[in-house]
């Protein structure tokens, strides 16, 4: 991490110093990128692995699989079987750990220097030699299986089922990657390294490295690691449709508390108007006790414990969401305080001295996220999928000091659309009901 | 696979580890009015995290106002005689970091994340709402309703939270942490002005209080600053000891079902009585650390090869012990039956394997491959001192010493199967025991 602030601070104190966080791009002798932050003050190294496509990759009819997938990779590879694999990986002392998503896979690697080899050799191994052994799917599964018997009464999970179903027609993204409770039960093997298949391959393959470890370390590492990956996999499903109607959906739980999820169509990364957006999200939800949500219907109101919005720009569809919960004698006016916000936001805008505010907290909390190695290294990963150039982090600031009230404003009126938010309530709400 | 180990990850990550002599750059001492410090440096980047635990949490509330002191710490977010309400966090805000606060047994805590060079704003606006606030009764009423949907949020919307009330209360048969942390609901609704600020007034004092600074900072600056923002309080003379009624010897095993139609994956929890880390003497408390790791702490550990993989009667199996605690803690085991396996045949596997395990003794390769996690753990943990800075927090508020935290690691290292095996005689005794099913509302219960 940031080595080189200690320096630079007492230089130019006023400037965003903590921003120079000194990334390199590293190609490996057998030609896979990378991009590095060296920095040896602690003899460990993160790694982040992360495969493009993610679940929206299963198969018609497979829902789950590549999650499962995701699940087995560390049950076992090689010679060694799901319990000599794992004595074999806690001797070492490092971490892998996999996150199967929406848009990606990833795998997240820690470990020391002092056995670094051991571990690359070990997690090679894991990467092109997983068994896939048929107790390890069956077991793995009923694990699954019983998560999902959770989710199926949990309202918050019951929403986010819902809403994307609504939101997003015939597309991977409507199903959440898990599978289904039908589905996943139905999975076998085969089902499994069609997913391993489908996932693992060098065209859609982004890295980022922080820690101890030289630029020729990481490139012997890399190939190592990942060169005799094939070229290509599944090719990633087009952009999906987004069409949320304005409204109300209440889904019937019997619980003390409503929650509601909310939203409509967003804003793509890449969109120049991307920023203003993001500073106005920050205005209206995005922003911890100052937002003009958290005001309204916490601070002044005491109708709920925490409301915030999100823009969600995913690779092939953008929301902008928002979650609330109440007591169901109250849900409804909560609702009301977010239309209402957000159709003042959309007509009045915000004023110069939100937009000030605004951007003061969010160029001055930027460097917090670089928290150590392991944050440091997600980041870098997340810059290279979005095609955001190395030197972002020291540029990224001036973006968001750039917005003006006018942009903002305008964005505003152009992306707030009061009457076609949709709110998808779980629970008993008195007063709220399905609309259309 | 680690997802359903998520929790067991958490609480080990969180347990108290540290680097050797000289890798932690830990730096503590007291000002004259009592209030200690603890400064950990970290200088990679020009980041400071400021805190102040007081040693006043739910445990210490008067009887009939549960939840005053979690009441009270979001009504510390409200104004003082120099600053509006909100002010506080919207100052935080406007310097580019980001604030909160949080409650526990034991413990109430303040922190703020912020650049480096503005710890001295910090410490101005946190020493302020030591003894300053003050509070309107539209504050009192607004807020409490906030509380009450937290309490929606977290517990009445959740069975298994639900569950895990009725489990503290049938363990503590006579001490406050048979209470929950955000109170109970006939209580809360009750809080007012007057238990708020009674509260605030016996409790928020220096000499009650921890300032633990960690990142971007020199201590020779971090005592200047604190010696004139927190130094210059006087102590409050009038602090009361700690003392909660103790659990008397506990000699009937309990059990409880529980049943809620929101239910969907039935399961067993086990809680038993244990002691807590006590400063000076952190040994036993060491000895059911390693216990929990090698019951139910990985995939390796004891009751996954047997139930999970073995067996094959259940889905996940955890281990825990929360050894950081003022006053006597549980050592708790959960399992998750596999489809079609009643909870009564998992509570009876479980139960064979932990006398299995007691009875066969410690294996040595896996207690020397925790101690190696362990020990690469020290290594890791130097990435976040934050956490290093909570660990201290955790420990200060809990009747240990920096000294106690500092031995922690080496304690660890000594343990002997011998001793593990001794503690978990003592302590897994079904007398001091509560057995609990979480249960579909339609299931039967044999």
């Amino acid at each position: 991490m940031k080595r080189i602030f200690a320096t630079l601070i007492a230089v130019v104190i006023a400037l965003p110093a903590w921003a120079e966080i000194e990334i390199e791009e590293v190609t490996s002798p057998g030609g896979i990128t990378a991009w590095l932050v060296e920095d040896h003050s602690i003899p460990f190294t993160a790694l982040e692995l992360r495969f493009r496509g993610g679940t929206s990759l299963d198969e018609l009819g497979k829902r789950g699989a590549i999650y499962l997938m995701s699940g087995l990779i560390e049950e076992g590879a090689g010679d060694m079987d799901a319990r000599t694999y794992a004595r074999e990986l806690e001797s070492l002392a490092a971490s892998f750990r996999y996150n199967a998503s929406d848009d990606s896979v990833s795998i997240s690697a820690q470990f020391l220097t002092e056995n670094r080899d051991e571990v690359i050799d070990l997690l090679r191994t894991t990467i092109h030699e997983p068994r896939f052994d048929e107790d390890a799917v069956e077991r793995v599964k009923a694990q699954i299986l019983s998560g999902l018997r959770s989710d199926q009464t949990d309202p918050n999970d019951i929403a986010g089922r819902n809403f994307a179903q609504m939101a997003y027609g015939d597309h991977p993204y409507a199903t959440e990657g898990k599978g289904t409770i039908e589905s996943v039960s139905a999975l076998n093997r085969d089902d499994v390294v069609t997913a391993y298949d489908n996932v693992f391959a060098k065209d859609r393959l982004y890295v980022g490295a922080v820690g101890d470890i030289t630029p020729d370390e990481l490139g012997a590492l890399l190939d190592t690691l990942l060169v005799d990956l094939p070229e290509a996999g599944k090719p990633i499903p087009g952009r999906a449709d987004v069409d949320i109607p304005g409204g109300v959906s209440v889904v019937e739980f019997e619980t003390p508390q409503s929650v509601a999820l909310f939203g409509h169509a967003g804003i793509d990364r890449d969109d120049p108007d991307f920023f203003a957006a993001f500073v106005l999200n920050h205005i209206l939800g995005g922003g911890g006790f100052e937002s003009r949500l958290m005001q309204e219907v916490r601070e002044k109101r005491g109708l709920t414990y925490g409301v915030a919005t999100y823009l969600v720009p995913k690779d092939l569809a953008s929301v902008y969401l928002g979650s609330v919960s109440s007591a169901n004698d109250r849900i409804a006016e909560a609702v009301e305080v977010i239309r209402d916000e957000w159709a003042r936001a959309a007509t009045e805008g915000v004023t110069q001295k939100e937009l000030d505010d605004a951007k003061t907290y969010l160029t001055g909390a930027y460097p917090l996220r670089f928290d150590g190695n392991g944050p440091i290294a997600g980041i870098m990963v997340g810059m290279q999928m979005e095609n955001l150039p190395i030197d972002y982090i020291a540029t990224r600031n001036d973006k968001v000091s750039a917005v003006t009230l006018d942009e903002v404003n305008r964005v505003a009126s152009e992306l707030l659309d009061p009457e076609g938010l949709h709110f998808t309530v779980v629970g008993k709400p008195e007063g709220l009901e399905t609309t259309n | 696979m680690v997802r359903a180990l998520a929790l067991s990850a958490a609480l080990f990550a969180a347990t108290p580890l540290l680097a050797k002599e000289g890798h932690e750059a830990v730096t503590t001492f007291t000002l004259d009015n009592g209030m200690d410090v603890v400064v950990i440096e970290d200088h990679r980047a020009p980041v400071v995290q400021h805190m102040v635990w007081y040693r006043a949490g739910s445990a210490d509330e008067p009887v009939g106002s549960s939840g005053v002191a979690h009441f009270l710490e979001h009504l510390l977010f409200k104004g003082t005689d120099t600053l509006a309400p909100g002010e506080f966090s919207a100052t935080v805000a406007a310097n580019g970091g980001n604030d909160n606060a949080f409650t526990s047994y034991d413990y109430t805590a303040y922190f703020q994340r912020v650049a480096a060079d503005r710890l001295e704003l910090m410490m101005r606006m946190e020493a302020d709402r030591m003894r300053n606030i003050r509070l309107s009764e539209e504050d009192i009423l607004t807020e409490r309703d906030v509380i009450l949907e937290e309490r929606n949020q977290r517990t009445e919307n959740s069975p298994r939270a639900l569950f895990g009330e009725q489990m503290s209360a049938a363990q503590y048969l006579n001490h406050r942490y048979g209470v929950p942390i955000i109170g109970w609901k006939h209580e809360m609704e009750t809080l007012d002005m007057e238990d708020a600020l009674s509260f605030y007034q016996t409790h928020y004092a220096p000499n009650n209080a921890i300032l633990v600074v960690t990142g971007d900072v020199e201590p020779d600056e971090v005592k200047t600053l604190a010696e004139q923002y927190y130094g210059v309080i006087p102590a409050n003379l009038d602090l009361p000891e700690r003392v909660r009624s103790q659990e008397p010897p506990q000699s009937a095993e309990r059990r409880l079902t529980f049943k809620d139609a929101r239910v969907s994956q039935p399961y067993v929890q086990r809680s038993y009585l244990a002691p807590e880390r006590d400063a000076g003497a952190q040994e036993k408390a060491a000895a059911l650390f390693l216990l929990a790791e090698l019951l139910g702490g990985s995939t390796t550990s004891f009751l996954n090869e047997k139930l999970q993989f073995e067996q094959q009667k259940v889905v996940y199996t955890g281990a825990f012990y929360r050894g950081v605690s003022l006053d006597d803690t549980t050592f708790d085991l959960l399992v998750v039956p596999a489809q079609g396996v009643s909870l009564q045949e998992a509570e009876e596997a479980m139960d064979q394997a932990v006398a299995d395990f007691i009875a066969e003794g410690v294996n040595e390769e896996d207690l020397d491959r925790i101690k190696m996690q362990l020990r690469a753990a020290q290594t890791y943990a130097r990435d976040n001192v934050d956490g290093i800075g909570n660990r201290y927090g955790r420990a200060l508020t809990s009747g240990l010493t920096v000294e106690d935290v500092q031995a922690w690691p080496d304690i660890l290292q000594a343990v002997t199967g011998d001793e593990i095996i001794a503690a978990a005689r003592e302590v897994l005794q079904p007398e001091a025991s509560v057995t609990g099913w979480l249960m579909r509302d339609d299931e039967v219960t044999q």
